[in-house]
């Protein structure tokens, strides 16, 4: 079992004080998987990863990392780990090249020095002090110290912040070939797409709660991805789901602003939230009324 | 890698990023270089000490300042150094990596030792070449020197990772630690003569490491006469070893009870 799941979470419960981030969370990742857990700001995503990598004490729940209890892991532990923290803000008074050299000893296996350095793109920048990068060249510094021990679990928490589009496309190449070597993940993103092009499961978190969870292209269900065809009618925007949209087409003739839609990821997500928030907001009032 | 080797690679990454950082090179390295310029000057035309053996400003100053580099060296540096690399993510960073909390200690050892030697000789430089200080000729007194110096420098350096986590944060860090090294100094006798403080005050200097470091260090340097001013008219070595020995255990104690790369929760 273990050697299976690099990543069990049953039931993860943490409050700080009376506030409750994460609300009874399970989930688990395979080895050599992507997991994306996707969620609104404050869901809970950094709370949670930061438990799992042994920053932060959970309230109650079941949490093993590579078999260990995160709470509980030495240097062996964290050797196999590599950790993209959400925020850094070091003074940065060495160079790239030389962060890197100096992070690369850490660890019993690291990788070519050159080779992280190329794959962030920083090979220009690379005798350059990090405090004097731009917002995201640091950021694929944070990235690239992430991947140099060779990590069999790495933990990205929005790791493409700042990332110009050139050079976020350069990143998905990098965790394609870190995927390709087995290398498992998990991922916390807002790009939608990001989440598509790399993920191989998503989980959805919302309020501290896991709304959904399956695999990338089955998430929120075979409904929620059926085609939506949209048109003009009488000045109208009409529009219709259906698994036939070619029929409804022809059916159509040339309307106004006729478009066939398939739900991307981001169409699906942003479903889901808002039914998560719907469900909130319902049991608040529910509450309320108790109240009185 | 092993925690000895790591240790070692974290010195030299440690002494790198002092120097390339401007305010710390300021006001801990070359501070006590700039007073001790300022006090000879200011007092050049003054002489110190008892009749028949006057000697300098700059020769008056030189033990003290010495002192005073090792704890700005030590516990100023140190104290708000970690503070601050706690604050920015630096450790948070190191508490995700194999790295051993030991080795990092290791570091930042180093670097004091290292920083604070060069501050050493380069005090005892600019006192015997600029300002014409005689430096002692017995090699005794270079030994007193080297375990005194060793002593405070690493005693001075384990109170510095101590306190590292008293400031709740790093901007409030300089405002925490510098005043209490400030504070030290003036009732140590490094700017101010010892044998001049009232006796309650000497009482509760002799509470704090600094007091012996200057005193161990005005052993090496002033004249023979210069003892009787000393408390119970003793360089009193042996108090130095005692005091700064029990501080360092302190300091070690404290540390080894206190030290956490993060708090979790924040
Ligand atoms: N140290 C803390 N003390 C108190 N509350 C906290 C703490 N850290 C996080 N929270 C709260 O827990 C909730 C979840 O925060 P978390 O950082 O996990 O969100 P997130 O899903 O990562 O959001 P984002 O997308 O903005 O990064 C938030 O409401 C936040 O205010
Ligand atoms: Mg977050």
């Amino acid at each position: 079992m273990t050697t299976e799941y690099v990543v069990q979470v049953e039931d993860l419960r943490k409050s700080y004080g009376a506030f409750t981030a994460v609300d009874g969370v399970t989930f688990d990742i395979r080895r050599g998987e992507t997991f994306a857990l996707l969620g609104p700001n404050g869901a809970g995503k950094s709370t949670t990863i930061e438990i799992l990598e042994g920053y932060r004490d959970r309230t109650s729940g079941e949490v093993s990392v590579l078999g260990t209890d995160p709470g509980r892991g030495g240097l062996d532990w964290k050797a196999k780990l590599g950790i993209v923290l959400q925020s850094t803000g070091e003074s940065g008074n060495v160079t790239v090249r030389e962060q890197l050299a100096h992070f690369a000893r850490f660890y019993p296996n690291p990788r070519d020095v050159d080779e992280v350095i190329a794959a962030v793109g920083l090979e220009e920048k690379q005798k350059t002090l990090i405090r004097k990068l731009s917002g995201g060249q640091r950021r694929r510094v944070d990235v690239a110290l992430g991947i140099i021990g060779r990590p069999e679990l790495l933990f990205l928490d929005e790791p493409t912040t700042g990332f110009d589009p050139e050079a976020r496309r350069q990143f998905w190449e990098l965790i394609r070939s870190l995927k390709a070597e087995g290398t498992s993940i998990l991922l916390t993103t807002h790009y939608l797409d990001e989440a598509a092009q790399l993920g191989d499961r998503a989980g959805v978190i919302a309020g501290g709660r896991m709304v959904d969870i399956g695999a990338i292209d089955e998430i929120g269900g075979a409904d929620a991805r059926i085609p939506v065809v949209r048109w003009i009618e009488n000045g109208v925007l009409r529009e219709e789901r259906t698994t036939t949209p070619g029929a409804l087409v022809a059916r159509l003739g040339e309307p106004d602003g006729l478009e066939v839609v398939r739900p991307s990821l981001e169409d699906i997500y942003l479903e889901l939230v808002g039914e998560a928030g719907l469900a909130a907001a319902a049991t608040d009032t529910v509450i309320e009324g108790a109240a009185l | 890698m092993n925690t000895l080797t790591l240790g070692a690679s974290r010195v030299g990454y440690e002494v790198k990023t002092y120097f390339r950082q401007g305010d710390s090179v300021f006001f801990t390295f070359l501070f006590p270089v700039v007073m001790l310029s300022i006090f000879s000057v200011a007092f050049s035309e003054s002489s110190f000490g008892p009749p028949g053996d006057e000697i300098s400003a700059a020769a008056f100053y030189l033990p003290g300042m010495l002192a005073a580099g090792i704890l700005l060296s030590g516990l100023q540096n140190l104290g708000v150094d970690i503070a601050m690399e706690k604050s920015d993510g630096t450790l948070k960073r190191f508490a995700g990596t194999p790295l051993p909390v030991v080795s990092y200690f290791i570091g930042k050892m180093g670097q004091v030792l290292v920083t604070g030697l060069m501050q050493a000789a380069l005090l005892i430089l600019v006192a015997s070449v600029l300002f014409g200080v005689e430096l002692p000729a017995d090699p005794e007194k270079w030994l007193t020197f080297a375990w005194v110096f060793l002593l405070g420098v690493t005693t001075s350096a384990v109170l510095g990772i101590a306190v590292s986590g008293l400031p709740r944060s790093g901007k409030s860090a300089t405002a925490v630690i510098i005043p209490i090294a400030l504070v030290l100094q003036f009732i140590s006798g490094v700017y101010l003569q010892f044998s001049m403080l009232p006796e309650w005050l000497q009482q509760v200097a002799s509470v704090f490491p600094l007091k012996w470091m200057a005193q161990g260090m005005r052993s090496v340097f002033l004249p023979e006469a210069f003892e009787v001013l000393e408390q119970g008219e003793s360089w009193n070595l042996a108090g130095v070893a005692i005091v700064c020995g029990i501080w360092l255990v302190v300091g070690l104690v404290l540390t080894r009870l206190t030290f956490r790369w993060i708090r979790k929760d924040s």
